[in-house]
């Protein structure tokens, strides 16, 4: 490891990071909203209303404020790529490349478009064209999400591919097998309900809002209904797929598994934290021991979700370091030694081709494949440096569950006062829904830390980590583009919610016909 | 047909109100991202540093296989 720069890998990591989470701002409204936008936009159609149709197009403007000012923000994701991940982006090769390049096509043709269409037509177009382009537009943006979340959880679960050893580069051997994996299937659909889930928030939050200063009651009324309504039937989808994520994680990903748990010591029976405090216990054996100072536990059902049988084994952290053979796990010991002898094979490998020697090169690559699945486990000696930051895991995992049930349980008390026709009277519940907007952001990154700090030191599942993913570069130009972007998204962060402000309540000072 | 379509979106961007404020951040970042940050900050290093594959992927061998 001393042949790394740290710091550099570190302001890399947190570049990226910082870039993904405020990127991850904007694109989940837009995901959820442009359905929503959809639903009242079909209603208005076939009522003929007006109040839809001004219904439709007062969130349409907050979701074109949102895609406005969130648009491209991904790109920067992808500059990065080049240069602070130069190596990473060489190694994945066109697994990463052709999904994004189906994005940016998409993304361009189908939202482009019919967006224009959707923020035009309005009397210009029939109202079926220009429904249609709403729809088009929900699923469009929707897709876009599929590309990038497939490129990300092939980098959890990588599939489909061979490692070409002569150019360096992962090769695509079955497009489908990487679209269809069950890891993407799944996070592209729990990351999509959980945005439909924040949108949904949104709709009901400002909707509330308008409730507790008593203007436009009908107007927010009808929109509740719409957003409760897809936020319910989102937070069921959500969870469900959520619970799917989280079997597969365990599958692909036990050491991020164990870290969402804080499970050290595995466990047939396994019971789930439901809440918990953690605290730090370093023992000599076991630097990076952290236990519980408090916690309330469900039995069995940590087994449960995990192999969908309540007496099934768990591993825990120290079952991967020091492996299991009761149990048929291999230690993080042994995979350090398979991934040496790889990583050393790679070289000779090499270095025999180009002293034309054909025999040494033909068998240090039988060596280099035979070993090749625990090749990034070789750049490790002590096997504690590949536990990730356990409370960090676990308590982001906490949050996002938790918050999730919050939602599901406003979602329903909403609908319920809906149908008593007494949810002006219901301040409280007001009051809850508002502040749930925040929330509901807290949550979406919440979830995007499980998923990312959850699978460190990995940039791909035991092929690649951090430390050899990135690029060699100074560290200090890396300081300086951290700083630009910081201050960059902070400026449009600000920008959108002072805009969205000023829309909302301009809208709540017209007088309800 | 194509003055029609011409027309659709000449006639949308001057009925805009707040649309015109977002077009004008849009410009402002698109500008800061691609004619300031790509060009100054974010170069290619494998497409700047090496003129063929067969260079870019040997020096990430290298750098992937040196575990000193």
């Amino acid at each position: 490891m001393e042949n790394f720069d740290l710091a550099l890998v570190d302001w890399s990591r947190a570049q990226f990071a910082l870039t993904a989470m405020y990127h991850w701002i904007f694109v989940p409204l837009t995901l959820g909203t442009s359905f929503i936008i959809a639903i009242m936009m079909s209603i208005y159609v076939k009522t003929g209303e007006e109040i839809w149709k001004r219904i439709t197009k007062f969130w349409l403007t907050l979701f074109g404020i949102n895609f406005a000012i969130g648009v491209a923000t991904g790109i920067i994701l992808e500059f990065q790529f080049g240069t602070n991940w130069s190596n990473y982006s060489w190694f994945v090769g066109d697994i990463f490349g052709a999904p994004l390049a189906i994005e940016g096509i998409l993304a361009f043709f189908l939202e482009s478009t019919f967006i224009a269409i959707l923020f035009f037509g309005w009397g210009r177009v029939s109202k079926k064209f220009h429904l249609v382009s709403a729809w088009l537009v929900a699923i469009g943006s929707n897709l876009s999400a599929l590309w990038i979340l497939v490129a990300n959880a092939w980098m959890q679960a990588p599939v489909g591919m061979t490692f070409n050893p002569d150019t360096a580069r992962n090769e695509m051997v079955n497009f489908w097998d990487i679209i269809l994996s069950p890891t993407a299937v799944n996070k592209f659909l729990h990351t999509i309900t959980s945005a439909y889930v924040l949108s949904a928030i949104f709709v009901v939050g400002v909707s509330a809002w308008f409730l507790l200063k008593n203007r436009r009651v009908i107007f927010a009324k009808k929109s509740m209904l719409v957003g409760a309504t897809f936020g319910l039937l989102g937070a069921l989808f959500m969870l469900m797929t959520g619970d799917e994520s989280a079997r597969q994680v365990f599958k692909d990903q036990p050491m991020k598994f164990a870290s969402m748990e804080g499970l050290y010591d595995g466990e047939a029976n396994a019971p789930l934290v439901v809440i918990g405090f953690m605290q730090k216990a370093p023992t000599k054996a076991n630097p990076k021991m952290v236990d519980f100072a408090f916690k309330i536990e469900v039995p069995n059902l940590l087994s449960y979700m995990a192999a969908l049988n309540p007496n099934a084994f768990v591993p825990g952290i120290n079952d991967l370091v020091n492996g299991n053979e009761e149990h048929g796990i291999v230690s993080y010991y042994e995979k350090i030694k398979q991934g040496k002898i790889a990583i050393t094979a790679l070289r000779s490998y090499k270095d025999a081709k180009k002293l034309g020697n054909e025999a040494v090169a033909a068998a240090e690559l039988v060596k280099f494949r035979d070993n090749y699945k625990y090749f990034g486990f070789g750049y490790y000696n002590d096997p504690h440096n590949l536990i990730p930051n356990v409370p960090l895991v676990f308590y982001a995992f906490h949050t996002m569950v938790g918050l999730g049930m919050l939602f599901l349980l406003i979602f329903i008390l909403v609908l319920f006062y809906l149908f008593k026709k007494n949810i002006v009277k219901a301040r409280w519940l007001n009051y809850i829904a508002l502040w749930a907007i925040p929330l509901a952001y807290i949550a979406q990154q919440a979830g995007w830390m499980v998923a990312e700090f959850g699978r460190q030191p990995w940039v791909v599942q035991d092929l690649m980590t951090t430390l050899s993913a990135v690029s060699n570069i100074n560290h200090q130009s890396v300081i300086t583009t951290f700083v630009i972007f910081a201050i960059t998204f902070t400026l449009l962060l600000i920008a959108e919610i002072k805009i969205m402000l000023t829309q909302i309540v301009t809208e709540s000072k017209i007088k309800e016909d | 047909m194509i003055k029609r379509i011409l027309n659709f979106y000449i006639d949308g961007f001057k009925s805009m109100t707040i649309g015109k404020r977002l077009w004008l951040i849009i410009f402002i970042k698109l500008f800061i991202m691609f004619a300031i940050l790509k060009i100054f900050f974010f170069p290619n290093i494998l497409q700047s540093n090496f003129s063929t594959d067969e260079e870019r992927g040997n020096h990430v061998i290298e750098q992937i296989t040196n575990i000193k």
